[in-house]
């Protein structure tokens, strides 16, 4: 049939079902019909709370039965602070970079806040939980619940604790349809300063049902761990292959 | 390197370089602060705007912030000064060519536009207030043809930006038809592609090549991918209206981008000789933004505005249809608030518009940043006002592909209702044989239409 015998609600309809835009919202004169701006509207809302909301390490805590924590801050002191410097939130608090305890780490896990703690706080748990059960015989260190944190502060995180890879677990910037996506960020042998993005590996938009299920990102995350520590590397050279290794 | 004083309620401050000085009489942003840049107190920044306002112009063209022997953005802006053009305000300082803009003509401002460099005019706009910003863009207008002639007095084109996340042919298609029957469309329909493979941009350029056709629309197509793609693309026949490339104001910042002046110029040139235009020939179309330079770490210590006003001597080089900064779109590490935005808005568009260069905006904001859908209000129609070319728009503000809020169709025909501003006369005649239009030259809110056919052709395919 062809779009045009359709009736104009249908055709929107149908055009809706082929692009999350927001197309054929209507008109109340020249601006949006009321519905669809208080729809906007609650859609940043979910987005901006999710930027503000604070971190609560405890509720990451809970969900991490059997696994030590260790709490630290960013140099960045508070929220408005840390979206103004990007460079004070990859920096470790002095007084907190002394109570990181230093071992012989095969991997550091650091759930951070980054740009969502609601992700954070709904998935960081379950993500770390399922993807150390993929790792027997690993020397896994304490949990780092990281506050004001960029990515790379998981790099001084693995530099004080003489971890060999840091995997950081942290709120992603949210957009209008999605406010509680959570990124992890594989890094070996980070160096403070000198680590680029190019040298992580990246999984991103962890957010069941919608996008990536907690299996699916501990599988992925435990076979790239694997190989990172065959290789002795991370980045570029680390392809996602896990796709192809049995279940 | 020169020494800046002044003195202030008795306290004396002092300014050892001339980029030290610019970048301390810039008005409060985060960017600035996180390059180390920024005024030390709201004293300082006034101190340094006392001390900028008694500078003479001709420091500038003494003064390179950026060595000439290691940037080639500086060389641009020094080889091609016009001296001639200068003349008129070639005896003034920073303070004295504030208060010749405001009482200037259009037509002044039009014919100095050659002897003005990027630092000057960036300079000049630390010392304007937000209203000064408006009062002297709204005098200069630049008019720049394709097949719609962009910039005339009283006309506001837009942006119809149908982006989709995994580039979707039916979901292009609807968005595309949405923003014709809400009157968008007249600067260009333009696309951000999900990836820059030569394969997926040829597949969009043909789409939307497509539709123009079929249905004579008076406008031009823009898929949005590097300079190198394009080239590649124009080679091989595909049809490219405009070339767009990401530019910004050091030699360093656009490798960053991968591109080098040698680069655009091949570019334009091959983009000139395909003859697609039918009422112009400016064939390029550029995006530029605060903090691009910062982020790539290639500032050379120069305050962001003022490196951003550089990008627009790359970008006059090529008589370009479209520029527009990309106000709010990196974040609040650069802008900070709604507050910061408008004011960077304001600073590029006039910037922009004293240098030549057809200037429109993308009013935008991310979610981490402290703005919302009234500051984007507010900034359209203070831009409308300033007489803005035109404007990006995207289904009801928000943009799937990219992520980010801009503004929207509505939005759109809201400034164009309050300031009585039209489309492009060629697409405004368009819109009129569509049965688009209303008999107060408003879009018409119509039901079924022959253009509904757009969306029904690719769902189909």
């Amino acid at each position: 049939m062809s779009e045009l015998a359709l009736g104009q609600g249908e055709l929107w309809r149908s055009l809706r079902g082929r692009t999350q835009a927001r197309i054929g919202l209507g008109r109340a004169g020249s601006a949006l019909p009321t519905r669809h701006r208080l729809e906007l509207q609650a859609a940043h809302a979910a987005a901006r709370d999710a930027v503000h909301s604070p971190f609560e390490p405890d509720r990451v805590a809970a969900g991490l039965p059997g696994l030590p924590t260790v709490r630290v801050r960013s140099a960045a002191g508070d929220r408005l602070t840390y979206l103004q410097r990007p460079d004070l939130g990859r920096r470790l608090d002095a007084t907190d970079r002394a109570h990181l305890p230093a071992g012989e780490w095969d991997v550091v896990f650091v759930v951070a806040d980054g740009l969502s703690s609601r992700a954070v706080h709904e998935h960081a748990a379950t993500v770390v939980t399922e993807t150390v059960t993929r790792l027997p015989g690993w020397r896994i260190a304490p949990v780092v619940l990281a506050e004001q944190a960029r990515v790379a502060l998981g790099d001084a995180v693995a530099a004080a604790m003489g971890a060999a890879m840091v995997v950081v677990l942290i709120g992603e910037r949210p957009g209008m349809s999605a406010a509680d996506s959570l990124g992890a960020y594989l890094t070996y042998r980070p160096v403070p300063g000198a680590t680029t993005d190019a040298d992580r590996n990246c999984l991103s938009n962890i957010r069941p049902p919608l996008g990536l299920s907690y299996e699916g990102a501990a599988g992925k995350l435990a076979a790239l761990m694997g190989r990172a520590r065959e290789l002795g590397a991370t980045g570029v050279g680390l392809k996602d292959e896990s796709d192809a290794l049995p279940a | 390197m020169s020494v800046h004083t002044s003195t202030l309620g008795g306290e004396r401050h002092r300014f050892t370089s001339l980029a030290q000085l610019l970048a301390a009489a810039s008005p409060e942003r985060s960017g600035d602060r996180l390059a180390g840049l920024a005024a030390e107190s709201a004293r300082q920044r006034v101190a340094a705007r006392w001390a900028l306002a008694e500078v003479p112009l001709t420091t500038f063209l003494t003064e390179p912030l950026i060595p000439y022997e290691s940037d080639d953005v500086t060389r641009l802006i020094l080889d091609t000064h016009d001296a001639a053009a200068f003349a008129p305000v070639a005896g003034m300082t920073v303070g004295e060519f504030r208060e010749w803009l405001l009482a200037a003509d259009g037509p002044a401002l039009t014919a100095v536009a050659p002897g003005l460099t990027p630092e000057m005019v960036a300079a000049v706009s630390k010392l304007m207030g937000n209203a000064d910003l408006v009062a002297v863009a709204r005098k200069v207008r630049v008019v720049t043809a394709f097949r719609s002639t962009i910039g005339l007095p009283g006309r506001l084109a837009t942006r119809l930006q149908p982006n989709h996340p995994t580039d979707d042919p039916a979901g292009v298609a609807a968005a595309l038809l949405d923003g014709l029957l809400l009157g968008s469309g007249d600067a260009v329909i333009g696309i951000n592609p999900a990836t820059d493979s030569p394969k997926a941009v040829r597949d969009l350029l043909d789409l939307l090549d497509g539709v123009i056709q079929r249905y004579a629309i008076p406008t031009q197509s823009c898929v949005l991918c590097h300079v190198t793609t394009s080239v590649d693309l124009m080679e091989r026949g595909a049809p490219v209206d405009l070339v767009f490339q990401s530019i910004a104001g050091t030699q360093a910042a656009n490798a960053s981008f991968g591109v080098t002046l040698g680069l655009l110029d091949e570019a334009y040139e091959a983009a000139l000789k395909l003859e697609r235009g039918t009422v112009g020939r400016n064939v390029m179309y550029f995006e530029t933004g605060q903090g691009s330079a910062l982020s790539a770490d290639a500032h050379h210590g120069v305050d962001q505005q003022t490196v951003e006003a550089r990008a627009y001597a790359v970008a006059r080089r090529y008589d370009p249809l479209l520029v527009n900064t990309v106000v709010g779109f990196i974040g609040p590490e650069y802008l900070y608030d709604g507050r910061q935005i408008l004011r960077a808005a304001l600073e590029d568009h006039f910037c922009g518009k004293l240098l030549g260069l057809p200037m429109g905006l993308d009013i935008c904001y991310t979610n981490h940043a402290d703005a919302d859908d009234d500051d984007v209000a507010t900034m359209l129609t203070m831009l409308g006002v300033a007489g803005a070319s035109f404007v990006i728009c995207t289904p009801g503000g928000d943009d799937i592909m990219l992520n980010y809020q801009s503004a929207s169709y509505h939005d759109a025909l809201y400034l164009r209702e309050v300031l009585g501003l039209r489309p492009a006369p060629e697409f405004e005649a368009w819109l009129a044989t569509m049965g688009l239009l209303d008999e107060a030259g408003g879009i018409r809110e119509v039901d079924a239409h022959a253009l509904t056919e757009i969306a029904g052709r690719e769902l189909a395919a």
